[in-house]
């Protein structure tokens, strides 16, 4: 069912998370819901973890999904969608039920590289056909922004604060996609709302596909990284060309770099338009922005070789 | 707004209203607001993609104002906005002013 | 046809789920329920059930994938034991927030630490206030003929709560006994169709389940799910009365032994009221007015009904197989205490912690239970009101 993406088609349909949510203003989630939503006319149920989106989009008596949507619980939105999906093929398999419909749980690095993380690989292995979608946006945010294992190294966060003898976050984030691509699921990708077609493109291709897929997408968070209110496609923007968040996809087990940045940019420029970076930027801490730029490029360098692998 | 009595309420808190979100204007969150210079848009719909509350409104393809009720003043739209010639389409405009 | 067959706890409720047919269960192991679920499975592969199984790779995702499985519209069952049901506990609650009919059979094991895998009842205890339905089996025919009406209870309109049905660990999930099965078409009408209520899957009225709910509604959400367990006690005599019907097997909100004209009893769950009724009646062979007053439903509890039934003793034994440690007494001990709270005139009530871990409840527990009562209803006395027995000093 793929749809030619053009921005003028799209508008013309209709958004499935309405206006009137409690998201932050300018805040990445609601843009990669909306992406996510418009790249597909199947119809769609989704689990969500508990965090931003969650109690955001679902509070009291108002609901933004004009989906079916299920919250249970902060680590399991990977074991509800299981659960939705099983029903469903029992009662497709009983006759009960005739059409196509697409099961997606959304949840932020917390409930996905952390406490999700089990729940997760439990749905991968067991081959549900379903897309987990990790809206990352590198800490626990709604909670106040806690460090996670997807919070970039070198970052502020309030229980690891930048302060007199720690400089913030001193590991190195998790590398969730390549941990999903290493379950041998037929799809795991990333992407960036600033790369739409890229991102509804690889939607379009996961609602194709038979079986796990998972998309990890940037979801910057103006509050959590201290950056401007109307920065937060800019900055995904500026994650993909600095190669900190790359966009590839890993296909049966094949790597493809779907974005080249035409000029690589250096982290900095990156890291420089967010306050929870600020204090890296003294002589006694320039050693971690060294460290962050070689970390990226050693995973570039590392991707653009596992690309050239496969490539015939 | 009357609150429901516990009679009235829905088994288990599950919303029957899909999208009734609407019904909470979130314009009031907002210190600056949005405003169209029609003359220097080019239509590409980057405004309309990325605003993270579905406050752009368009019609039959083409930009068609902003949706005050909801729009946040998050300015996302006046960064995207390309313009013409440098000169940008959507300008933030403080609040009151 | 009604068939007398030789089985397992364990097996007789496999069967029993295989008769039900759900559309989703979830499975994975623990001894001692390990073995049900491995029947079931077998169910499965062998195009028995039209069951879609899914072989989570915990307990909490098993609750979790239940409650998406049942929000989507179903009849969904998992089971579990003692750490397993302590894993899903957080999920228990958001089972019964949601209002979902799963239903769970709880095969009765103690929870470390110690790690031990024998049969005592905190497990399910430590789940009591989860707003679960609870069915306590005292033998393999209670589980099964439990089983089946749970769906029954679980699944009423009026109610629409998350049901355990409790049975013993080895003693009765693993022990072969004598039991009569009903036939598939017996229990498939009795189950009937399942009734959807907001699933998920009718994508043409999209509905949201789990909103953050704030301290202006929470309350009457929480009321409302009282009110609905409070309706519990009379569909369960409802789903008895037509149970009858099919089985000829009577069921109520307890069971009472000998206990219409008796002086003292025992107040006692599962399998251990089986050896304690042998017990009755040998005391009732020496002239001794002893009964016997054994829980069915324990969630929620039938205070009113049980107090009514329990007021007329001189003295009552609550035996626990569970214990709550230092000052405070066995949960059933409450339960009971609660029962006769209202009564000006009441018996005297001590409470017994037995079998922990699977220790051996013998009759000499229950004749130490039943004589220390006659001396109580002698003197007036009571030595202890809480003690431990067939413990080693």
């Amino acid at each position: 069912m793929a749809k030619t993406l053009i921005l003028k088609e799209l508008s013309k349909k209709e958004i499935l998370l309405s206006s009137g949510h409690r998201m932050c203003a300018g805040c990445g989630a609601p843009t990669v819901v909306k992406m996510v939503l418009l790249a597909t006319d199947y119809p769609v149920i989704a689990s969500n973890a508990t965090g931003c989106l969650e109690v955001s989009s679902c509070i009291s008596d108002y609901t933004a999904w004009k989906i079916p949507w299920i919250h249970n619980a902060f680590e399991n939105a990977a074991a509800t969608i299981s659960g939705v999906e099983a029903m469903y093929r029992s009662l497709k398999k009983q006759g009960k039920i005739q059409e196509e419909i697409k099961f997606i749980a959304f949840g932020g690095d917390g409930g996905t590289y952390d406490i999700g993380l089990q729940s997760l690989s439990g749905a991968m292995e067991r081959g549900h056909d379903m897309i987990y979608i990790c809206y990352d946006n590198g800490a626990y945010m709604n909670t106040g922004i806690q460090r996670s294992s997807a919070t970039p190294m070198g970052a502020n966060t309030t229980t690891r604060p930048a302060g007199s003898v720690i400089p913030g976050k001193t590991e190195p984030r998790k590398n969730l996609t390549k941990i999903m691509a290493a379950h041998n699921i037929p799809y795991a990708a990333q992407a960036s709302p600033s790369h739409w077609k890229d991102l509804m493109k690889k939607v379009q291709k996961a609602h194709e596909i038979k079986g796990p897929k998972f998309l990890n997408i940037i979801s910057p968070c103006n509050r959590g990284w201290r950056s401007r209110t109307d920065d937060s496609i800019l900055l995904s923007r500026l994650a993909v060309d600095t190669c900190y968040w790359p966009l590839y996809e890993v296909e049966n087990g094949v790597t493809k770099i779907t974005f080249t940045p035409k000029e690589k940019k250096p982290v900095v420029d990156f890291l420089k338009p967010q306050g929870r970076f600020r204090h890296l930027f003294t002589p006694e801490n320039e050693w971690i922005i060294k460290k962050i730029q070689e970390d990226i490029d050693r995973e570039w360098k590392l991707l653009q070789k596992e690309e050239l692998l496969f490539s015939t | 707004m009357k609150l429901k009595g516990w009679k009235e309420v829905t088994p288990g808190a599950v919303i029957l209203d899909a999208g009734n979100a609407v019904e909470f204007k979130t314009g009031s969150w907002r210190a600056f607001r949005p405003v169209w210079n029609e003359e220097n848009c080019i239509q590409c719909l980057f405004c309309w993609l990325y605003c993270p509350d579905m406050a752009i409104k368009v019609k039959d393809g083409k930009m068609a104002g902003f949706d005050y009720d909801y729009c946040k003043g998050c300015g996302i739209c006046a960064l995207e906005c390309p313009g013409k010639k440098g000169n940008k389409a959507i300008v933030m405009v403080e609040e009151g002013k | 046809m009604a068939k007398i067959v030789a089985v397992t706890g364990n097996e007789a409720v496999a069967n029993a789920l295989r008769q039900i047919n759900p559309d989703v269960c979830a499975a994975y192991p623990i001894t001692p329920q390990t073995e049900l679920m491995q029947r079931f499975s077998s169910f499965v592969s062998n195009d028995k059930v039209k069951t879609e199984l899914i072989l989570v790779e915990s307990e909490h995702s098993a609750m979790s994938a239940c409650v998406g499985a049942a929000a989507a519209g179903g009849r969904v069952a998992t089971a579990t034991s003692s750490q397993g049901l302590a894993l899903m506990w957080e999920i228990l609650f958001i089972a019964s927030g949601l209002r979902l009919p799963i239903v769970m059979p709880v095969v009765n094991r103690s929870l470390s630490a110690p790690l031990n895998i024998h049969c005592d009842h905190s497990d399910a205890m430590g789940a009591r206030d989860s707003g679960w339905i609870q069915l306590w089996s005292e033998n393999a025919q209670e589980a099964y003929d439990n089983t089946i009406q749970a769906f029954r209870i679980a699944e009423n309109m009026d109610i629409r709560l998350p049901a355990m049905i409790c049975y013993d660990g080895f003693i009765i999930g693993h022990s072969i006994a004598c039991i009569e099965y009903l036939d598939d078409e017996a229990v498939r009408n009795f189950a009937g169709e399942y009734q959807t209520l907001y699933p998920l899957l009718d994508v043409k009225n999209p509905v949201s389940y789990g909103p953050l709910i704030l301290p202006d509604y929470y309350m009457e959400y929480k009321k409302a799910q009282d009110e609905a367990a409070s309706k519990v006690a009379n569909v369960v005599l409802d789903v008895a009365r037509e149970f009858e019907k099919i089985s000829g097997r009577t069921y109520g909100l307890f069971e009472t032994y000998r206990l219409d004209d008796a002086d003292i009893g025992l107040v006692i769950l599962n399998s251990a009221a089986g050896t304690s009724k042998d017990v009755v009646d040998e005391f009732r062979d020496k002239g001794i007015k002893a009964g016997l007053f054994k829980p069915r439903l324990f969630r929620p509890f039938p205070y009113e009904q049980a107090g009514e039934t329990l007021k007329h003793l001189q003295a009552i034994c609550v035996l626990d197989r569970a214990d709550a440690f230092g000052g405070s007494y066995g949960p059933l001990f409450l339960e009971i205490a609660t029962s006769l709270y209202p009564y000006r005139e009441k018996p005297i009530l001590i409470n017994k912690i037995y079998g922990l871990g699977g220790r051996d409840y013998l009759p000499e527990h229950a004749e130490l239970a039943l004589n220390e009562l006659i001396n109580i209803t002698k003197t007036g006395q009571v030595r202890t009101v809480k003690e431990y027995i067939g413990v080693r000093e």
